[in-house]
This record gives structure tokens, sequence and C-alpha cells, in this order.
């Protein structure tokens, strides 16, 4: 109860800081429009954010190891995600910097109104597209290569259980984790764009067709769509796969093919209806009609005439439906029936590590294991959002 | 003198505003001053760009998101607008300056119900009270003549018509009773008989409670009704401010000179029709309905080979629905459409291509009639490929003919996108697209109604010019009389689906007419500054726009 006390009275506290802070700006700059013109609230926000700030600052410098010698996990995790951001900011910062200076005027002057939290978004993807790529290049071992030493820590000091060879360790059956981590996101990120490719050719032809069309076809296809979309997500996804693993018997790369389909199918429904609004406000305009009077068939009513005219919304919703797709991915893979080992993958290597996570209070380093691979899944979701912000931000017309 | 300085209202000195685009700012207005005094009207005119609306919301001290003042001042009452502080300018804005915008239907909240809308802002200024409020709006609503001035505030935004609305929004600005209320081309989505009304109950509304205003408008004529003093405005300078009388008679520079004359252009008439030839397009007897209600019934006209046929008429009398009919896109009920002599098949799925290529469209606005996607070449060029099978240079050539055609240089043209055109550029790709067709019949669906002035006339002699050229048949949908007097031939005049008066134009702008057709002639305003003021004390309030229209029916 105290603590909920003592928060209501930091509140108070910071509101009373709040009107001293607008009252010293009024009296210090003479009435400036700035300081005069401004509510209550928003400096309530400028103090809660100062005050919010010092206390960051102030848990930063809290020592590392408590006096009992063990080491605080707290203060250890919070100062590497402070670095963390401070090092991807300046990161996306120089990155902005050299596309304001290098390429086309148009691709300068693209970086130019940029935000830096697009630019982060781009390098972001950027960097896991190349280490996709590549992966068979920058790993220094295979996905499947088994070594002596299993459960070795991170860390790749001998002394404290860790092996020079493996930086990341190896897992409980041998594998080098950092090997497997750059693998996974082949994988994952693989699949996960070939499964929204899928799901955007069906959902959005059939879309664009409903809203041509429109009567019989339509119905039928909304009805058929809404059902599919009634029946919880995950659920329907995981009761296919277990449908397809029997099908699959022992062939584990049919499995993922099956899974893929599946994902693919499910998510095709969102496609649809998106693609299905965007068409039907383009099919109303008169370009449409002038090509329909014109006497133009199907195919390029829809391919040249409301396609170019959708791309801006689909692209947006490629973005996010990416990151859903990925996260269902993972979701399925730590529940097992994802993606099948031996292929490294994110979720099923959050789920093997996820016992590491009770070191926290003794190796900081150890327990960050199963959030290395979290952490690739998370950034990546974050960074394709920032993007997706940012080109609907340009393409709703709201700029400036 | 001391009159004067007591009496004046809004003073703006030296205004320079900048509006940002593509990362620089760009000039709208260069150095325009105003002055308004209490109780007066003033006319700001001038073409779509020109700076009206910005200036007007400058007399606020508004500005839209992205534009700025950059140099100036703005007194309002003597007040400083520009360095007021927000606690200053709440007590101005919607108490004492209130703004009626062109679109009511888009502005009104279509969640809330009109008398709430309109009490809040006496409410919120504490100027009255809701129940106050609620009788006064009752008040202003039987004073604007609104129907059940009881029982019409009570109504959503979407039940009341577009008229009814745009009356409305002016007595929510008139809720506070405001020294000045900025009118931002109130009647411009009006029809005519609609907007006649709006007209004489807002001049009678602004000199009842002897408010001032602001007119921001492109219609001359209108503006002669409603101002005492005249400004014009060309691309963000002022060419002449005087008052209307003096404005409208003697006019000293060029430019306002232009403006005036755009309404004399006339069209030599043509020969009477020989009766017996086959006409290029026969409406026959056509009843068509939109799913089991007839919106069309038993419409019959002709048109010749070389001819201008206008169809007249307000919205939702059955223009467009005729011309969807012809096109195809509305299969008739009952009915024929013959082309030259020939019976087309209705619906224009079972049109050959050269049925198709024969009947071509121009559409209202040039905005949703061209892909925006596409380049001016993609879209000349598509007819010239899918009806005469060109490719590659033969293509090209014929685009950069018919960019001639239009009055167009093609090597500036050809690759540009829609956006990058204006509104009059626009209408003329348009139409340059139906002749790539080369067809016997264009269809023109209000072209000119959404351009500018200038920019119309500049239109109707194209068409004019095309039309001797290369003997081509309108059809040319308008509610515009002025356009139908300078380009038509002979005119159609539909209400309610059905034609109530046919023949040539000469005929048709002298009397005796059908009663309807003469309502319709009366409404159009005219650039007499006494006009609206005589028309009222001929015809009595009661009998001019739509009242008249719901006594006829």
């Amino acid at each position: 109860m105290s603590g909920m006390v003592w928060f209501v009275l930091y509140l108070a506290a910071v509101a009373v800081g709040g009107w001293v802070f607008r009252f010293a700006g009024q009296t210090a700059t003479g009435n400036k429009p700035f300081f005069r013109d401004m509510p209550l609230a928003v400096a309530f926000g400028y103090v809660l954010g100062v005050t919010l700030a010092i206390l960051a600052v102030f848990y930063y410098f809290q020592p590392v190891m408590t006096e009992q010698g063990t080491p605080d996990a707290g203060v250890t995790f919070f100062r590497w995600a402070v670095q963390g951001l401070i090092i991807f900011a300046i990161a996306a910062w120089v990155f902005r910097l050299l596309g304001r200076n290098i390429g086309t005027a148009g691709s300068k002057k693209l970086f130019r109104q940029m935000p830096l939290t697009a630019s982060f978004g781009i390098l972001v993807i950027l960097i896991y597209a190349f280490v996709s790529i590549f992966a068979g290049v920058i790993a220094p071992y295979g996905q499947e290569e088994i070594f002596q030493q299993v459960n070795a820590l991170p860390g790749g000091n001998a002394a404290t259980g860790g092996n020079p060879d493996h930086i990341l360790g190896t897992d409980q059956i041998g594998r080098d984790l950092l090997s497997r981590l750059i693998y996974g996101a082949q994988n994952t990120v693989g699949i996960a764009f070939a499964t929204t490719l899928i799901a955007f050719f069906l959902g959005g032809s059939l879309g664009f067709l409903a809203a041509t069309l429109q009567g019989v076809l339509d119905q039928v296809l909304s009805r058929a769509v809404d059902v599919l979309m009634a029946i919880p997500s995950l659920i329907f996804a995981l009761l296919l796969m277990t449908i397809a693993s029997a099908w699959a018997g022992s062939e584990k790369w049919l499995l993922t093919v099956y899974m893929v389909l599946i994902i693919a199918v499910i998510d095709s429904t969102r496609v649809f209806r998106l693609a299905r609004a965007v068409g039907m406000n383009i099919v109303v305009m008169d370009y449409i009609e002038a090509a329909k009077l014109r006497g133009e068939g199907l195919g390029y009513l829809i391919f040249k005439e409301i396609l170019p005219n959708a791309t801006a919304p689909l692209l947006a919703e490629f973005g996010l439906r990416f990151c859903f797709v990925f996260l269902t991915i993972a979701s399925l893979s730590f529940l097992g029936v994802g993606i099948q080992p031996p292929l490294a993958d994110w979720g099923t290597m959050v789920r093997d590590l996820s016992q590491f996570i009770n070191f926290a209070a003794f190796s900081p380093l150890t327990a960050a294991l199963p959030l290395m691979a979290a952490g690739a899944i998370a950034l990546l979701t974050v960074a394709v959002n920032f993007v997706v912000d940012w080109m609907l931000y340009r393409s709703s017309g709201l700029k400036e | 003198m001391q009159d004067d300085t007591s009496r004046l209202l809004v003073e703006m000195r030296g205004i320079y505003m900048e509006g940002r685009s593509d990362e620089t700012w760009t000039p709208i207005i260069k150095g325009v001053d105003l002055t308004l005094n209490k109780g007066e009207v003033l006319g700001l005119i001038g073409e779509s760009g020109a700076g009206k609306s910005t200036l007007g919301l400058a007399a606020m001290g508004f500005t839209r998101d992205g534009v700025r003042i950059s140099q100036g001042s703005v007194h309002f009452d003597g007040i400083d607008v520009l360095r007021a502080s927000a606690q200053t300018k709440r007590q101005l804005l919607g108490k004492r300056i209130a703004y009626v915008a062109q679109s009511a239907a888009a502005s009104f909240n279509p969640a809330h119900k009109i008398i709430d809308q309109h009490t809040e802002a006496p409410v919120q200024h504490g100027v009255m009270s809701r129940s106050e409020s609620a009788k006064d709006g009752m008040e202003l609503y039987r004073k604007l003549r609104l129907p059940n001035p009881e029982e019409i505030g009570f109504r959503y935004p979407h039940q009341v018509s577009g008229g009814q609305l745009q009356r409305a929004m002016t007595a929510m600005a008139m809720a506070c009773r405001p020294d000045l209320i900025i009118f931002d081309e109130p009647t411009t989505a009006l029809d005519v008989t609609t907007q006649i009304e709006v007209l004489a109950s807002i001049r009678q509304i602004v000199d009842e409670f002897d408010t001032a205003a602001i007119y921001i408008t492109h219609d001359l004529a209108v503006v002669a009704q409603m101002a005492d003093r005249i400004k014009v405005l060309l691309k963000g300078d002022e060419v002449e401010e005087a008052d209307t009388r003096t404005m409208l008679a003697h006019p000293t520079q060029d430019y306002t000179k232009s403006l005036w004359a755009v309404r004399e252009f006339q069209r030599p008439a043509k020969p009477p029709v020989n009766t017996g030839a086959t006409p290029v397009i026969s409406v026959q007897n056509v009843t068509a309905a939109y799913g089991k209600i007839d919106v069309l019934h038993d419409v019959s006209f002709d048109i010749h080979e070389g001819r201008t046929v206008a169809v007249v008429g307000e919205s939702g009398s059955g223009k467009s629905t005729t011309a969807r009919c012809i096109t195809g896109l509305l299969p008739p009920r009952i009915g024929a459409i013959e082309l030259d002599g020939a019976a087309l098949p209705l619906d224009y799925r079972k049109r050959n291509k050269d049925q198709l290529r024969q009947v071509q469209m121009i559409y209202q606005m040039a905005d949703t009639a061209l892909n925006p996607r596409k380049s001016i070449g993609e879209i000349i060029g598509r007819p010239v490929q899918f009806y005469m099978g060109l490719t590659g240079k033969q293509k090209r050539k014929r685009v950069e003919e018919l960019l001639d055609e239009i009055e167009l240089p093609a090597d500036q043209y050809f690759d540009r996108l829609p956006s990058e055109l204006s509104g009059g550029q626009k209408q003329r790709i348009g139409i340059a697209r139906a002749l790539a067709a080369e067809p016997k019949f264009i269809i023109c669906d209000e072209v000119t109604s959404a351009l500018d002035q200038l920019v119309a006339e500049g239109i109707l002699r194209l068409l004019a010019r095309l039309q001797d050229d290369l003997k081509l048949s309108y059809m040319f949908i308008t509610h515009d009389l002025a356009t139908v007097r300078s380009i038509a031939d002979e005119v159609v005049v539909m209400k309610n689906g059905e034609v109530v008066e046919q023949g040539p134009k000469r005929d048709m702008f002298k009397p005796p007419h059908h009663a309807y057709t003469d309502l319709l002639l009366s409404s159009v305003p005219e650039m007499d500054p006494d006009w609206l003021t005589n028309l009222l004390k001929e015809r009595g309030v009661d009998n001019i726009g739509d009242a008249a229209v719901e006594k006829m029916s």
C-alpha cells in the first residue's frame, strides 16, 4: 500500500514542479509564446520526463556487484539495454548521414526527410537481410555440427565453464549457439518472407477480383474469409499442423512446406479484406469506368489500373503482415510444431534455452542466451514496424 | 473621421504568407493589406490558388498546417491577433469571429445532432445557457427560412439537404453573434436554385445583425450581390480593390477586365438542323431504374452531327443517369439508344469495340478521371493502341498530335503524371483521351463546373474548335446556364427524370418558358449588384429557389 502512496505523492510533486517550471519559464523569458501558451499538462510531461531521466541515470551508475559479491542482474541488464539503445541510435544516425550524402538526388532527398526511427528500421532490416543471405559465410560452424563440449557457457572463458572456440557457448547436444543464431535468421526470416509473399499473392488477387466483379463471387469469397477469420488463428494453425504432421510422417521438410501453406492461407484472409476494401475505393473512380467503357479486360483492369494505385497500403500491410507471420512461426516453433530440427530457428532456441533464465542471479551473461533469440525476433519486429509507420505516414499525405 | 477609426474592425498590414512544400517555403501571399469596417461585407475573388482562403483564415490569426505568416500584422478590434496569447485567441475565435466552410456536409460532425453542435460554442464561451442558445437557434433557423425550424435542429447532418445544411451552418456561425464571419465559398457546391436561397438568407442575416463579413468566392456574379467592396487577388498579389459598383462598372486592371469578359464568349448560331437527317445519337423513350425505382421516365431526344445538345437541370434531375444509359453502364428498362440509325446493345459489355469507340466521355472531376499512377503519354496512348492498334513510334506520334490538338506542348507533358498538372490541363488530357478514340459523339459531364472561369472558358473554346474541325457531336451536361448560353445549339431541360422542355437555344432563352425553365433561368446570378434585390422584390422570398420548386410539384 505504501508503494501506492509514494507513487501518488510523486505524481503530485511532479504536478507542482510542472507549475513552478512553467512559471519560472514565463518570468525568465519575459512571457515568450512557448511558455505563455503552455498547458499545465505539457509542463507536467516535461518535468515527468526529466525526473525519469534522472532516475535512469542514477540506476545506471549503481554497482554491478551487490555487497554479497553476487552480480546484480537488474543493473547489468539495464546497462546493456541502455548501451544497446545508444549504439543503435548512433548507428542509425550515421546510416542516415551516409544516405544523405551518398546516392542519387532522389535517395538523398528520401534520407533527408526520414525520421531516425525509420533509418534505424531500414538499417536493421538491411543487416538481417545480409545475415540471412550470407549465413553460410558468416557463421563460424554449420548449424547441425555437433561438438564435444555440451552446455558450454557463453563468454569464451574456460575458467568459468566456457570455450574460446564458441563465443556464445554450445547447447545441450553441443551445437555452436552463435552459428545457430545466424542460421536462424536465414530459416525464420526466409520462411516468413516466403509465407507472406504467398499470403499476399492469394489474398491480394482474390481481393481485387472480388472488388472488381462484385456480386455473387464477392459474397462467396467474403463469407468464406469470414468463416476462416472466425476461428482463432493460432489455435487453427495448431490444429491444422497436427493434421499436417500426420500426413507428413517422417518427412520433416514436408512439414515445413505444410506450415508455410497453412500460415499463408490463414493470413491471406486479412490481406483479402484489405485488398478488397482498397480495391472497392479504386473501382468507383472515373478512370476505371473509362477503362471499362473502353472495353478493357479483367486482367488489364486489375493489374494496370487498380494495382498501381493500391501499392502504398498493400506495401505497408506487407510489413505488418510479415511481422505477424514471423511471430506465428516463432510461436509454432516454440510450441514444437513449427520449423523442425536440425534446422536452427529462433522460436525453438528460445524454448530450448529457456531454463537458463534461472541463472540470472549468478551469471547474467548466461541468462541472456534465450533473450538473444527472443531479442532477435523483437528487434526485427520493431524495425519493420518503424519502417511501416514511416511509409504509412508518407502515403497518407500527413506530411508536415 | 472620428467615426471611421471607431468603426474599424479588421486591419491587416503587409501580410506575407508562405507554405511549406517539398523542403522549401514558397510564398503564397505577397504583401496584401486589408481593412474591414464593422457591418461591412468584403468580397475576395480570384481563381483557385490565388490565396483567397489562406488570406481569409489569416484574418482570424489562423493558418493551415504547413503555412505560416512570415511578415505583417493582423489587428482585430485593436487586438494584435498574431501576438495574442492562446487564451486571448480562444476568447475571439468562435465567439467574435466565425467561419463558414465551403462544404457544410464535410464540416458538420455526423455523430451529433445539428442543434447540439449549434449550442456548443455559446455554452463553451459562456454567452448563453444551453436552453437559451437552442431557442435562439430555432429563431435563427426561422429567419433563415429553414423548413420546420422547431424540429430541424434535432436531425443529424445527413438527414437534411445540402442547401439546408449550409444555412444551418450560417446559423451556427451566428450563434454567438460574432462581429466577423468569414464565408469560404459557401455556395460553390450548390445548385443555382439552392444557391439563390442561401444567398438571400446570408444577406438578410448579415444585414440584420450588422455583422462584418469576408466573402470568399470565385463567382463574380455572386460576389456582386453580397459585397460592399471587392478585392481581386491574383497569385498572392492584390490586383485592385474598389467598392462593388465602381469595380463592376469600371475595372482598371487588365486582369480584372479579362475576368469580367469571360462571360461574353458566344458561338455563332448554326443553321437549323435538317430534320430528315439521321441523328448521330437518338435516345428513344428511355425509362431506367436503379433497383426497383424508376429514375428516368420516357426520355427522348436526338443529337445531330456537329451539334451540341445541352442537358440542364439541378442535381438529381437525371442528367447523368441519361448519360449512363447512353454509355450502357445502366441499361434502360424500356426504350432504345440508336447510333447513326442502328440500335446499340443496351449493356456496354455487349457492344463491340467499334460501338464503344464511337461514344466517348469526359468527366467532371479530372482528378478521379485520370489514373494518378500513369503518365500522360500512357493515358492518351492506351486508347490509341487499344482501338487503332498503333504501337511504338506510330503510337507516340499520334499521342503527340493529340497533345498538339489540345494545345499542350508534347515534349513537356508526355512523361508527366496527372498530379503535376493544373485542373484545366487535366481536363484537357481528359479531352485528348476521348479524342484518341476518334469518336463521333462525346458526352461532356459538367466538364467546366470544377474549374475557374478563365480556365473554363479556355476549355469551352477548345471544345468548340474541335467540334468545328472534327464534326463532333456533344451532349453537354451542366447546371450552369452561362455555359449553355455560350456553347449549346439545342437545350434539353430535365426535372425529376423527365424532359420538361426542349428546343433550339434561341427559343429556350426567350419567353414564354415552362415554369421550371423560367425558375432556372431567373436563378442564375447576374453581374448587376441589384439583381438579387430586384428579384426578391419581384418574386418575393417564397417564390425563389427550392421553395418554388416544391410549390411546383
